[in-house]
């Protein structure tokens, strides 16, 4: 490149009143103020690249970070997060040495634009923040949202998002271990695909990003940067689709799993022979990011030569490169005593490695092109001294009108033959039907320590083949109860992850959490926002697990329409002996079936409502935390002391979808017997929290039941399983055979697509 | 002295972690060969796990085949080392010669993974003398590009000499030709196989440990 085309710092001094494109780059115009002021000049076109990228919506959370403190300021006292909020992700101690990271976060608007590459680098993104912690990526789930699933767009949607996920994280050799798939029209212009990774670490071995070291040197590794994903940071995440004129819809980044799986070789080769100060991945905003953050959270300084970056495409400008999210890049801050050990490991590997800067002590990031300066500025006001907006916050007009419709007078079923329709009808519905076309795409067995995957309540994984010791996950989240109730709503999908975990016979112990939203510009949005947040804060302060880390996604929506606000919560927990896990199958015969829990006449946002009236309204269901509570705690006790040996929520489509699932997960009729005093219809498709199904051996019956009685939790025996007769009955109300129901269950989503 | 079982890694190798193991839980000593060692370390057989080695972007083990440790492995195969290639290792034994025929794309052109059970058709292979004749047993299959293919003349042949070692029932999951989950050479010492023996043998993670009979096979190669 001719030097006169650089924007050189010298170049910026000298012409100060030069028009840079800042709105183009997403800027508002008081921003781009405040970094002249920062600056004390015009900033470069490479620093103008830097600040945009790093206070965009999606790097700065400027709209959100207000309200996220309340993680911190409610986050309940507990003595097992080892490393909090901030970093790339949360690391907790789950015993006897050993922690775990985990994290899930979005990559909805690139999945729509492509969903194949961009539900593949959602997968490599999340997996690298786990890998950046110092942890083996030990096994992912995915957490989607499609529009009506026979809309013509998500039948180009979702093969594609699921071909991405399968192609990339089969290839890294991750098993696939969970997730949840649901459709509603709000997403048909709009997917979600939120990517989840949990990894495995011995808790002396955990990483962090930061450039520590004076002298120290600065390695680029990994996949060579290219010109895919410029600007997506900024443009991609921080406008919608339909916006006209001059919006850039920049190329999404384009994926390389075998790439990143050497990535993760090589790394965990070189956390082992301890050869590194700090570690940063390149995302979002990659070198930009990763310079800032890095110099930001160390010593305070970095010089950096960005032209001695390997390239795909050697015209990129110093602007691209800055901007460039490749994929599959690493960078490291490396001692020069361990440089050369640490570029052999590189080599082994076949990793491209590059050392492009040293850390100082000056508190300037400085870079240099060619020998000429283009960017010199402190750190930390890219990286952590954005702007935080405090939008304004409306509750929406129609919020009144949506919980007073509550649909009490719609039609409910009358008799033993319309019930028995309703359950078919439910279970055949797109949300709760048979999700294995989706998850077979997926590998679940590789490294060979799945102890449970989908459609188990929760994934599991044992730790390492050396320990019984494992960890249970759960992702959920219900847009349809946030709407009616968007602090309720988070507390529900807390609620749910939370008993899904404990369900497998793991104790639920941190969080974290995908915020997917609208415009944080609609006050109505806005509103839901804070709601949410406020919620998932109380409810984790209330059940004493932490939030660990998140995403915010704004700007989820079509024209002016978002999408159904959807907080999806991820919960972990741990389970001391994997080989006590409670499967959900019913599987013994003879055994009986009993209910956990309280059941009311609650159908606001339920399945029901939607699919047999497509209607929504009402209040959801009530929160009961305490109770949520003591249901896990029977639970896990009830595990660990092999009292069960089935368990099951009851979630979406209640105890009759649960039980569906049941039967056929193992195959196994079951006789329902409905307490007499019981609405039929209440008790078979309530959505009341707070409840499981679980199977109890006739030899632990008593032993159970007391541990109840004592406990207080209400319980009632509905039911005894028979493997002989192969039926779903409802005594005095309906009988269907399992073979009808698994029909009718499994054929919905290949219907669509084969 | 317990049977040594090398297990090859190549770059985007996935099972080799798994195939070790299995080696382990089967009593024998399991021996890690980096792909770009051309030495086999006086291993008593060798497996080649599953995965995409090189990405598999070309033709899947296309590459592979030309890693320094598979001049080793052909050498030795001749010789009557046992070979086990699963899965990805299935690719690279056929691209490298060592079995006919070729893996294609699924029919169904998806990535299938579940559990799926096989006919063992073939006992006398070096890898399969555990099981008895016919035997039905349920391991995880889990590929892309598993369909098993070659000429009529081939496969007529295999059928003839008793090469196919296991044959899917109750479903092709994948278009091979004939079912066709395993064949093996002429000495039955080289075996390929599309499912994976290695995820079925702890009942923990597995199906069950149907797969164990594929590393148990292996007891007295190192006297023999």
């Amino acid at each position: 490149m001719s030097s006169t085309n650089l924007d050189t710092v010298k170049n910026a001094k000298k012409t100060p009143h030069q028009p840079q494109p800042y709105a183009e780059l997403g800027m508002k115009d008081d921003e781009y103020a405040r970094v002249r002021e920062i600056l004390g000049r015009r900033p470069t076109s490479a620093e103008l690249a830097i600040y945009s990228v790093m206070w965009s919506e999606h790097c700065s959370y400027k709209s959100s970070r207000a309200h996220l403190k309340q993680f911190s300021e409610k986050a309940p006292a507990t003595d097992v997060l080892l490393v909090g909020m901030g970093e790339n992700a949360g690391v907790v101690d789950v015993g006897d040495g050993w922690a775990v990271t985990f994290k899930i976060e979005s990559h909805n608007h690139p999945s729509y634009v492509e969903p194949y590459q961009g539900a593949a680098t959602g997968v490599g993104g999340i997996v690298r923040d786990i890998l950046t912690m110092g942890a083996r990526p030990v096994a992912v789930m995915d957490s989607l949202r499609f529009g009506r699933l026979d809309a013509p767009d998500t039948h180009r949607v979702l093969p594609g998002v699921v071909a991405g996920i399968a192609g990339y994280g089969n290839c890294l050799g991750l098993p696939n271990v969970g997730g949840e798939v649901y459709f509603d029209d709000s997403y048909a212009g709009n997917p979600l695909v939120n990517a989840l990774c949990v990894g495995v670490m011995r808790a002396d071995g955990i990483k962090l990003a930061k450039a520590d070291g004076p002298g120290n040197k600065v390695v680029l590794f990994g996949a060579r940067t290219g010109g895919d994903g410029i600007g997506g940071a900024s443009v991609l995440a921080s406008a919608t689709f339909e916006s006209e004129g001059g919006t850039k819809r920049p190329s999404v980044q384009v994926g390389d799993p075998f790439a990143e799986k050497v990535l993760i070789e090589c790394c965990l080769e070189i956390f082992a022979a301890d050869l590194v100060v700090g570690i940063q991945d390149l995302g979002a905003a990659g070198l930009s990011c990763a310079t800032t953050e890095l110099a930001a959270a160390g010593t305070g300084g970095m010089d950096v030569d960005l032209d001695l970056a390997p390239l795909r495409d050697p015209t990129l400008r110093p602007e691209e490169i800055l901007m460039s999210e490749s994929q599959e890049r690493m960078m490291a801050v490396v001692t020069p005593r361990h440089l050369d050990a640490f570029m052999a490991v590189c080599a082994k590997w076949d990793v491209t490695a590059t050392v492009i800067g040293t850390v100082t002590d000056t508190g300037r990031l400085r870079m240099r092109w060619h020998g000429e300066q283009i960017v010199d500025l402190p750190p930390r006001s890219a990286a952590h001294e954005g702007p935080v907006y405090e939008r304004p916050i409306e509750r929406p007009y129609d919020q009144d009108a949506l919980i007073e419709h509550d649909g009490h007078d719609l039609p409910r079923p009358r008799n033993g033959s319309e019930l028995r329709a309703t359950l078919l009808r439910l279970a055949a519905s797109s949300n709760l039907a048979d999700k294995s076309w989706i998850t077979d795409q997926y590998d679940r067995f590789v490294m060979g320590n799945t102890v449970l995957a989908q459609p188990e309540d929760a994934g599991m994984i044992r730790l390492d083949e050396s320990t019984t010791r494992g960890v249970a996950l759960s992702t959920d989240g219900n847009a349809r109860y946030t709407r009616l109730d968007p602090y309720a709503g988070a507390q529900l999908a807390l609620a749910e992850a939370y008993r899904n975990v404990a369900s497998t016979g793991a104790r639920p112990l941190a969080v974290t959490n995908c915020l997917n939203f609208g415009s944080p510009e609609d006050p109505s949005v806005m509103w839901q926002f804070t709601e949410a947040v406020r919620g998932l804060a109380d409810g984790c302060q209330v059940l004493g697990v932490p939030v660990t880390g998140g995403n915010v996604s704004f700007y989820n929506q079509t024209g002016a329409t978002p999408i159904l606000p959807t907080p999806v919560i991820g919960v972990l927990g741990v389970i001391d002996d994997v080989t006590r896990r409670t499967p959900q199958a019913f599987r013994t015969d003879g055994a009986l079936v009993y209910l956990l829990g309280d059941t009311l006449d609650e159908f606001g946002g339920s399945e029901w409502q939607h699919v047999a009236h497509g209607y929504l309204g009402g209040r959801p269901p009530a929160v009961d935390l305490a109770r949520e509570q003591l249901l896990a705690d029977i639970l896990i006790n009830a595990s660990r002391d092999g009292l069960i040996d089935s368990a099951h929520d009851l979630a979406e489509g209640g105890l009759a979808q649960a039980l569906a699932e049941s039967c056929l997960r193992g195959g196994a009729g079951v006789r329902v017997i409905l307490p007499e005093d019981a609405d039929p219809f209440v008790a078979l498709f309530s959505e009341s929290t707070g409840r499981a199904i679980v199977s109890v051996p006739r030899s632990e019956e008593i032993r159970f039941t007391d541990m109840c009685t004592a406990r207080r939790l209400p319980f009632a025996r509905i039911g005894v399983i028979d493997l002989l007769v192969p039926n779903l009955e409802v005594q005095g109300q309906f009988s269907v055979q399992l073979r009808e129901l698994r029909s009718a269950w499994s054929s919905t989503i290949p219907a669509q697509f084969e | 002295m317990s049977v040594r079982v090398g297990v090859v890694t190549f770059p985007g190798s996935l099972d080799d972690r798994d195939a070790a193991r299995a080696v382990r839980i089967a009593g024998a000593e399991s021996v890690s060969l980096w792909h770009g060692d051309p030495s086999l370390h006086d291993v008593d057989a060798v497996v080649l796990p599953g995965g995409f080695s090189y990405g598999d972007y070309l033709r899947c083990g296309a590459i592979a085949r030309f890693a320094p440790v598979m001049e080793a492995v052909v050498a030795a195969a001749a010789d009557g080392l046992p070979v086990l290639g699963i899965c990805n290792g299935f690719q690279v034994l056929c691209e490298s010669h060592l079995l006919p025929g070729a893996l294609i794309r699924n029919d169904h052109r998806k990535f299938v993974c579940k559990e799926q059970a096989l006919r063992i058709e073939n006992t006398s292979t070096r890898w399969t003398s555990e099981y008895r004749e016919s035997q039905e047993i349920v391991i995880p299959i889990k590929n892309g590009e598993g369909g098993y293919v070659a000429d009529e003349r081939t496969l007529d042949e295999l059928e003839a000499n008793g090469r196919v070692v296991a044959r899917y029932v109750d479903g092709n999951p994948n278009g091979s030709y004939r079912d066709i989950a395993g064949i093996c050479n002429e000495a039955g010492n080289v075996v390929g196989l599309m499912p994976h023996p290695e995820h079925a043998v702890e009942a923990l993670t597995g199906p069950g440990t149907d797969g164990l009979g594929f590393f148990l096979s292996l007891a007295g190669v190192a006297a023999a």
